[in-house]
């Protein structure tokens, strides 16, 4: 009996061991899914990798890595996202709107990502925005500016967690009629694609309305890439302009400044660049002084002072060697703040489980919430499309720091430069900016 | 008549600048008949090399004007490295075969090179502008100029005439043109054919680098500079004519004159006008301005 005892004492011990091990390794194979994949789409090759590409990614691998040990400060503090830890795929967005179709496909269906947060060139966004919608899965559109994207089409699935283009150009004019900038008359160099001419749009828009006597001069359409700007310069010279605006970024924007600069025209027109605070740390005293420049966003030196923005920028710059965010790094931070918080609220109502992208969508509707570079609101597209505060500034090369510093910053909340729901960005600049609150 | 000049000015330094590479790229065609489209990557590995060259002279706190020196060994260094190694290594096996086949040999070169660019220097890019200042600033009526801009139309010049006077008025100059005239009566009559068409190769990579480090001073050199520079050398070369030296020239000056006109006067016309200037040329002169005569075979 109590052979048969021990024995089955033995077999119960055995059978619970092996019940223990199976449990477990269901345990882990549960734990092992319970992850929160997301595809990463970003320029690590080609002529916007530099500029844009890779200092997203450099944002993307710091916030991911401190979420996912529950680093972040508060309200961001809990591991991952809800709990389930954030395993990127990351994605080289070189290669033309066709290839990022076929890549966004893959994502999706290959990797079974749960959300894909991606995409810097205006292009790219405007092809894979129906793709996802047509797969209804969830798309974050990081970074590109074409305000398009909710103005011609309506997503359910497709959010911008950035501000499109209209608010740069705004912000600019602004910053220059309070700084009583004499703007005469003004010269434009834009490159001849979409961003450029959109650009380009805005700003004489906007000028039309806050400069009305101000005659348009010079205006280049250098193609994407050109490299020489050798002639540009000497139209932008012959006019010689109160003002030359540009909207010129990344490799173009630093041969533009190196070849200009020897050339006088930056002391003979005052310039004024919309995106310009990714290049200030690889021109440094090449960047002339008294520059006014844009960064997309209240991004880098421009940020806000607050403990989000102290904990970003100080722990991006440790992990970079000293070399701090720009405004791709703050673009996809807010991209993942934003989707972690929508994940957590799909979470808080749907009982704690991975949410799917139908509750994801609901989410982010609509929703707020803080980031580095200041309050984040899905206020236009129905919900979709983002606004935020932006930041305007002047450069001056700092010889005993030895970098390029920004000084004179002037803030505008987002509602100041920033078309209300419902109302087109050109036809907003038109009418006269009603509805803009600047105060 | 400020302007005129002014279009001028503009239009011979950016003919400088495309001559030095679209130079390479004929004399490649010429004597080989590859329509090279890895050129724009040589470019590109020559404003790299150039780069570091430069890198190099001021981290050794050596006198600026040495950069220059260095620029011009960077692009020599160049030559002899990857010149050999391609032509040996690499378009000799495809000889004899379609001309398309070269030109997806070439394409397919093109994207070896941007990543193993990729792979040796990175994405992150390289400025060496102090080159470009050292030869001042020239006042041009209400405009400045860098002086480094007229050093480049010099530099245009010296290659042009260095190519024309070899190729014309040497032994070897004149062994290169028998064998652009006929490879096989050449080789008949003892002339080492496979050597030619490896020195003609690396004279061109080494004008190709050249061309790139000597912009390297202007721009920031990183990933995506070979493209542009490719497609608007083509409309040169094909403007004056495949294989033609003079025809480089006059193409590239009527390029850079008619994009220099467009800018002042129609901007948004731009870069139609080059393509404009290639239409028109084509129409009436189908194999470009100065195609060169070619021997009848019986």
């Amino acid at each position: 009996m109590s052979n048969t005892s021990l024995n089955g004492g033995r077999r119960l011990g055995r059978t619970a061991l092996f019940a223990a091990a199976i449990t477990g390794l269901l345990a882990g194979a549960a734990q092992a899914q319970e992850t929160f994949r997301i595809g990463i789409v970003t320029f690590l090759s080609g002529q916007a990798a530099e500029s844009f590409g890779v200092p997203a990614r450099h944002g993307a691998d710091f916030v991911i890595d401190q979420l996912n040990r529950g680093a972040a400060p508060a309200p961001y503090n809990r591991v991952g996202f809800g709990g389930l830890r954030i395993e990127p795929i990351i994605i080289d967005e070189n290669g033309g709107a066709t290839k990022q179709v076929q890549e966004l496909r893959n994502l999706y269906q290959r990797e079974n990502v749960d959300a894909v947060v991606g995409y810097i060139g205006s292009g790219d966004c405007l092809a894979v925005a129906p793709v996802a919608e047509e797969l209804k899965k969830f798309l974050i559109l990081f970074d590109c500016g074409t305000p398009r994207i909710f103005e011609d089409a309506s997503y359910k699935y497709v959010f911008r967690t950035a501000a499109h283009a209209t608010q740069d150009n705004v912000a600019l004019a602004r910053y220059m009629r309070s700084r009583n900038i004499s703007a005469a008359s003004y010269s434009l160099i834009n490159q001849d694609y979409a961003w450029g001419q959109d650009s380009r749009g805005d700003f004489m828009a906007t000028m039309a309305q806050l400069y009305p006597q101000a005659k348009a001069e010079a205006d280049l359409l250098p193609a994407f890439g050109s490299g020489q700007y050798g002639t540009e310069i000497s139209a932008l010279g012959r006019a010689g302009s109160n003002v030359v605006y540009s909207s010129l970024w990344g490799g173009d924007l630093q041969a533009f400044i190196l070849q200009g600069g020897p050339r006088g025209i930056f002391q003979r027109s005052q310039l004024v660049l919309s995106a310009a605070d990714h290049v200030l740390q690889a021109l440094g005293d090449k960047m002339p002084n008294g520059a006014i420049i844009g960064a997309r966003g209240a991004y880098g030196l421009m940020a806000p002072d607050t403990a989000l923005n102290r904990w970003f920028f100080a722990g991006y710059s440790q992990a970079r060697n000293g070399t701090y965010p720009v405004q791709a790094s703050y673009r996809m931070t807010q991209a993942l703040l934003g989707l972690k918080a929508a994940v957590e609220k799909a979470m808080a109502s749907n009982g704690g489980k991975k949410p799917t992208s139908e509750e994801l969508a609901a989410a982010m509707e609509n929703l707020e919430w803080d980031t580095p570079g200041g309050l984040i609101q899905m206020r236009l597209g129905n919900g979709h499309q983002a606004i935020q505060a932006m930041a305007i500034g002047r450069t001056r090369y700092d010889a005993a720091r030895r970098m390029v510093t920004i000084e004179d910053i002037q803030r505008f909340p987002a509602e100041c430069v920033n078309p209300p729901a419902n109302m087109r960005s050109l036809d907003w600049i038109k009418a006269g900016f009603p509805g803009a609150k600047c105060d | 008549m400020q302007l005129a000049l002014t279009i001028l000015m503009d239009g011979l330094i950016y003919a400088s600048w495309l001559f030095v590479v679209a130079l390479g790229l004929t004399l490649v065609f010429g004597v080989l008949k590859i329509l090279n489209i890895a050129h724009g990557s040589l470019y590109a590995v020559g404003a790299y090399a150039s780069a570091s060259a430069v890198g190099l002279v001021a981290s050794l706190g050596w006198a600026p004007g040495l950069s220059l020196l260095a620029m011009l060994v960077a692009a020599i260094g160049v030559a002899l490295l990857v010149g050999p190694l391609l032509e040996r290594g690499l378009l000799r096996l495809f000889y004899g075969r379609d001309e398309v086949v070269l030109l997806l040999v070439t394409y397919a070169l093109f994207l070896i090179l941007e990543d193993a660019v990729k792979l040796i220097w990175g994405v992150n890019p390289y400025y060496v502008s102090e080159p470009y200042q050292l030869f001042g600033n020239v006042a041009f009526g209400p405009l400045f100029y860098v002086g480094y801009d007229f050093a480049l139309i010099g530099l245009a010049i010296i290659c042009g005439l260095a190519v024309w006077f070899g190729l014309n008025r040497t032994v070897s100059g004149k062994i290169v043109l028998a064998v652009i005239h006929s490879r096989e009566m050449s080789g008949s009559m003892g002339v080492n054919v496979d050597r030619v068409q490896w020195i003609a190769f690396t004279v061109g990579v080494f004008l190709a680098a050249l061309g790139g480090a000597f912009t390297a001073p202007m721009i920031s050199v990183q990933p995506g500079i070979s493209v542009s520079v490719i497609i608007v050398s083509f409309a040169v070369v094909i403007i004056g004519g495949l294989g033609s030296i003079e025809g480089a020239a006059i193409g590239a000056i009527v390029v850079g004159l008619a994009r220099a006109a467009a800018v002042h006067l129609m901007p948004e016309a731009e870069l139609f006008s080059i393509y404009l200037v290639m239409a028109a040329v084509l129409i009436f002169r189908p194999e470009g301005l100065f195609q060169r005569a070619a021997a009848r075979k019986i």
